[in-house]
Formats: structure tokens, C-alpha cells, sequence
């Protein structure tokens, strides 16, 4: 904080309104969304009808709440699995790569590490397609070569963890590399000299060491998966997760059923956001 | 034996790493870019040849999409960096303690949310039946509902507001570790804020700025819920007319030869940005 800089009252002020501005735009989208999920009215727009808490637990149509409209509730748990397994997997292989690039020297590291970090600025959309084509191609050799069918190619729940994962990596990597570097080899050390094993040392000093890191990272890995839409978009089949359900809703005009998902993924993704800071920051 | 255990070890944290990414990254972009050579003679008859990009060449509609694609991107990347800018000096400078945490907390949460969910609440507020039509009209100022949606205005609405936080976290980590005496230094030493600003804080928040306008730029590039839904169906994004060739025309080799292109342009102002600035990517990165 910077004291004792003259600053005339006018400016002052048109900074501080300014300020102010900014923080309505960021949640004028949100806070509207979720004030709809209670207007009493079949669509989500003005004028305001009443408060309802209908679109959450209503039964009769076309107030069908969330918690009774069945292909809402069957995409949540499809986004819900995806997620568990994008996020085991993420956190494994970035729990390896964390090692890897902490505690290794090796020839190509530096031409590794960059692909590392790739997925991060191939453009979701291109992921999706590029997963797509190649996955296509390779189903369609193995069919021609064996005559078998290959469908867990084909686009589906599985092309949708692979692509999700194929990026999701990166950032689990980043977040248990950054605690693995923390960590004081010596510790690791005085196990080894107290007669435990290499792996034995790991698993029972570096790895509690890391498992804040390995649960933000597992949290944020749910976030992203959940909330994610350009991939997916490209390689879903016919179980569609939540975005493309809601995003198919949208598209055709929907009730405000939709304001009441929105709403409910508001509250758990701000939740789950604040679980991850916490963990990250947690220190010991 | 310690060194073969060790060697051991690599190669199984080396295997994982790498089944992802050959797998995953690089032989689907591989086998993307063989796609997008191909040209269809016949039914599961192909040629080598570089038609797809003939097509995009020759198809005004392709290039013009491509162009104002990259120009709509660079102009969101711009005024991302000019609003954000004073939020993340007011953010890193201006305050501090509790309310620092929770003005930093406010700018991370829309960003949690999903993008389709902000997407929504502006379509909420810009359409005809909307939020703000009706506003307007209740304070008479205008006559009948206004559509405020589907034109470029809304769209670079939707993107600055998506990308926003990806140009505040950099700028607040950069801007946070410059000196505060170095700023009173140079009030002391009699310098208009505005020299200031240019000789002492944009020096200073230049790695932030360049990542966060990197992320920005590459995020609306390959943004396709906001340009579509807000946008409408002319809204023109090339991400829109990938999934077009994809999945409605299923022409995957002009497709891909889409996705070729928009990938070239977003790697090629990367590394423009970064050679510019004399950064890597690594650094870049590790700093959003």
C-alpha cells in the first residue's frame, strides 16, 4: 500500500468508482443468473413474476424443478464420472511428471518440459478435433486389420476423459511440481539412513509431503472437467455431460430450470475453488 | 545396483509422461496435420495435395472469418489489459490485508464458473427481452425492446469478461512484487504520475502483461460458446466454421486443415510475443 503520494480528491474518487464499476460488471452475469432461478415465470426474462422456488423442486409441467427433470440429473452424473476419472488420472500421471522433472536430470528435459506445457496453448476446439482424427484413423485400421469393433474409439465418454485429460495434466503437474520443489531432500534422507527403503521412503515421507498439492490438484481437475466445454464438445457421443446438455437447452430457448442448474454450479464451483486455494496454501 | 534402481525409476516416471503425450498430443496433431493433406478423389480414394488450403485461400468467406477472427482476439486482448490494468494496480498497490484477499477472490470466482453458465447471464441481460432492454425502457429512454445481442459488441463483451482474470492474475503477481519506495522514489524526485507509470511500473509489469495478453489472445482465438451464443449465427468465428466442417459438413480434411491454421496463427503469436519480449514459455506460463 502506497502512503503519502499526493492524489487530488477527484482523482481519487473516479478510481474508486471505477473500481467499483468493474466489480458489478463481474457480477451482473452471475447474480442475475441466479435471481431467475426464482422467477415465477416460464422464461428466464423479465417481467419478474414472483418468487418460486419451482425450478428447484417443482413436479408439475412445465415447472419441472431440477432435483425431478431426469436428463439434467443424468448428465450430472455423467459429468460426475468423467470428472472422478479425469482427475484420478491427471493426478497420477502428474504426481510422475512432478518427479520426473523435480528430481531428474536427463538428456531432452528442457525439449520435454515445453511439451509438458503444450496443452496449454493448443486451443481446446483443436485438442478435441486432433484426438478425434486420430483416435477415427486408428479405429479404423484395427477394424480393416482384425475385424473386430473398436467403439471405446469412437467418440464417447471415453474420447471425452481422454481429451479433458490430455490437458488437465498440465495443470496438475504444475500445481505438485510447485510443492515437490518445497520439499527438503534431507528429510527423504534421514529415512533412508534410518533404514527404510527407497520407495518406502516415499511413499511415507514425500508423498504425505505432496498430498495437499495431489488434492488441490485432483480438486481443480473436477473444476475444469466439469466446467468443460470446447473438447467435449468435439468428442462426445450419446451420453452428453452437463455443459453440452445445458448448452443444447440453451440453444433451443429453455425455462428457468436452467437459471436453477446454473445457480447450484455457481455455489459448488466457487466451493470447491476456495478447497483448492486452501490446500494450496496450507503450509506445514 | 543403487544406480540400476535408480535408472529403474526414471524409466517408469518417464513412461507415464510420455504415453501422454506422444499418444495424446503429439501423434493426433500428427495425424491431424496427414489429414489435412489429403484430397478426395473418390469414395475412400485420397491424394497427397495441398487443396484444403487452396480452398481456404480461394473461399473469401474462409480468409475474412480467419482475419477478423485474429483482429476481434487482438482488439479483446487490448481492452482486457486497458480495464484490467488499473484493477490490478488498485488490487496490488491500493489495498491490502482482508481486503485485498477478498477483491482478488472476486475476480477468481466468475472464473470457476463455467464459461456456458457467465455466457448465459449475459444473454440474460442483453436480449431483446432482456435485462437491459427493459431497464431502458422503464427509464424511457427507449421507445421498444432493444436487441442488444448477436453483434460484435456483444461478443467482445463475452470475451473480455471470460478472459478477464487470465490478464488480473499475472498483473497482480508482477505488480505485487515492485518496490512501493521505488514509486515514492520516483514522486520524490518530482515525476508526474503519468512518467511514472511509464518509466517505473509498466518496465516492472511487463513479464505480467505479456503473459496474461498471451493466455488472452490464444483463449479468444480458440473461444467458441461466446462468439456463437452471443454472436448469433453470424458471428463469424473460425472455431465455428471448424465445427461446421467437423461435424455437420463431415469434411474432416478441410477441417482439419481449419484447425491447422488457427493453431499456426495462435503458436506464431506466442512465439512472437515471447521472442519480443525475450521470455519462454516456461516462465510465461508458470507465472498464470
Amino acid at each position: 500500500m502506497i502512503i503519502g503520494i499526493p492524489q487530488s480528491r477527484a482523482f481519487k474518487w473516479s478510481y474508486r468508482a471505477y473500481v467499483t464499476l468493474f466489480f458489478i460488471y463481474l457480477a451482473l452475469p452471475l447474480a442475475t443468473v441466479c435471481a431467475f432461478a426464482f422467477n415465477d415465470s416460464v422464461f428466464p426474462s423479465l417481467p419478474w413474476e414472483g418468487f418460486t422456488w419451482d425450478w428447484f423442486f417443482g413436479t408439475e409441467a412445465p415447472y419441472i424443478g431440477v432435483f425431478h427433470e431426469s436428463p439434467i440429473l443424468r448428465s450430472l452424473v455423467t459429468s460426475g464420472v468423467v470428472a472422478f476419472w479425469v482427475s484420478v488420472l491427471a493426478v497420477f500421471v502428474g504426481t510422475c511428471n512432478a518427479f520426473l522433472f523435480v528430481r531428474h536430470e536427463f538428456r531432452g528435459k528442457a525439449i520435454l518440459y515445453v511439451l509438458m506445457l503444450l496443452p496449454l496453448i493448443i486451443p481446446g476446439i483443436i485438442l478435441g478435433i486432433s484426438i478425434l482424427v486420430f483416435s477415427s484413423s486408428v479405429a479404423n485400421f484395427l477394424e480393416d486389420a482384425t475385424g473386430l469393433w473398436f467403439d471405446g474409439l469412437r467418440p464417447g465418454l471415453i474420447l471425452v476423459v481422454l481429451g479433458q485429460f490430455s490437458f488437465i495434466t498440465t495443470f496438475a503437474t504444475l500445481v505438485i511440481s510447485a510443492r515437490l520443489q518445497k520439499f527438503d531432500p534431507s528429510l527423504e534422507e534421514a529415512a533412508l539412513n534410518l533404514g527404510a527403503t527407497h520407495w518406502g521412503a516415499v511413499r511415507e515421507v514425500t508423498l504425505p509431503f505432496l498430498y495437499p498439492a495431489m488434492a488441490a490438484a485432483g480438486v481443480v481437475a473436477v473444476l475444469m472437467s466439469f466446467e468443460n466445454f470446447n473438447t467435449t464438445l468435439m468428442l462426445v457421443g450419446s451420453d452428453a455431460p452437463l455443459t453440452i446438455t445445458m448448452y443444447d437447452r440453451l440453444k433451443l430457448g429453455s425455462t428457468p430450470v436452467l437459471n436453477a442448474v446454473s445457480l447450484l454450479l455457481i455455489v459448488v464451483s466457487a466451493l470447491l475453488g476456495l478447497v483448492s486455494l486452501l490446500l494450496q496454501k496450507r503450509k506445514d | 545396483m543403487a544406480t540400476d534402481r535408480s535408472k529403474l525409476a526414471f524409466w517408469l516416471l518417464l513412461a507415464p509422461c510420455l504415453i501422454w503425450l506422444v499418444t495424446l498430443i503429439i501423434l493426433p496433431h500428427v495425424g491431424m496435420f496427414l489429414v489435412s493433406l489429403r484430397e478426395k478423389v473418390g469414395v475412400r480414394e485420397y491424394e497427397t495435395s495441398f487443396a484444403n488450403y487452396a480452398v481456404f485461400l480461394n473461399e473469401p468467406l474462409y480468409w475474412n472469418t480467419f482475419a477478423r477472427t485474429a483482429y476481434m482476439s487482438i482488439a479483446a486482448t487490448v481492452l482486457t489489459l486497458f480495464i484490467g490494468f488499473p484493477i490490478s494496480y488498485y488490487i496490488a498497490k491500493l489495498t491490502r490485508g482482508r481486503t485485498k484477499t477478498t477483491l482478488f477472490l472476486m475476480c477468481l470466482i466468475p472464473f470457476w464458473v463455467s464459461e456456458l453458465v457467465r455466457t448465459f447471464g449475459w444473454m440474460i441481460l442483453l436480449r431483446e427481452t432482456g435485462v437491459f432492454s427493459n431497464v431502458l425502457q422503464y427509464l424511457g429512454l427507449a421507445a421498444g425492446p432493444v436487441e442488444m445481442l448477436y453483434n460484435d459488441a456483444a461478443i467482445m463483451t463475452g470475451l473480455v469478461y471470460t478472459s478477464m482474470l487470465f490478464m488480473v492474475v499475472p498483473l497482480v503477481t508482477a505488480l505485487d512484487s515492485l518496490d512501493d519506495s521505488l514509486i515514492e522514489a520516483g514522486y520524490d524526485l518530482g515525476a508526474s504520475g503519468f512518467a511514472i507509470l511509464r518509466e517505473i511500473i509498466i518496465p516492472h509489469a511487463m513479464p505480467g502483461i505479456v503473459s496474461g495478453c498471451i493466455v488472452v489472445f490464444m483463449l479468444s482465438l480458440g473461444n467458441y460458446l461466446t462468439p456463437i451464443l452471443l454472436g448469433g449465427k453470424d458471428s463469424l468465428w473460425f472455431t465455428g466454421l471448424i465445427y461446421s466442417q467437423f461435424i455437420t459438413r463431415f469434411n474432416w480434411e478441410l477441417g482439419s486443415a481449419f484447425g491447422f491454421l488457427l493453431l499456426g496463427l495462435s503458436s506464431f503469436i506466442v512465439f512472437v510475443g515471447l521472442k519480443l519480449t525475450g521470455q519462454s514459455l516456461g516462465k510465461t506460463m508458470a507465472q498464470s
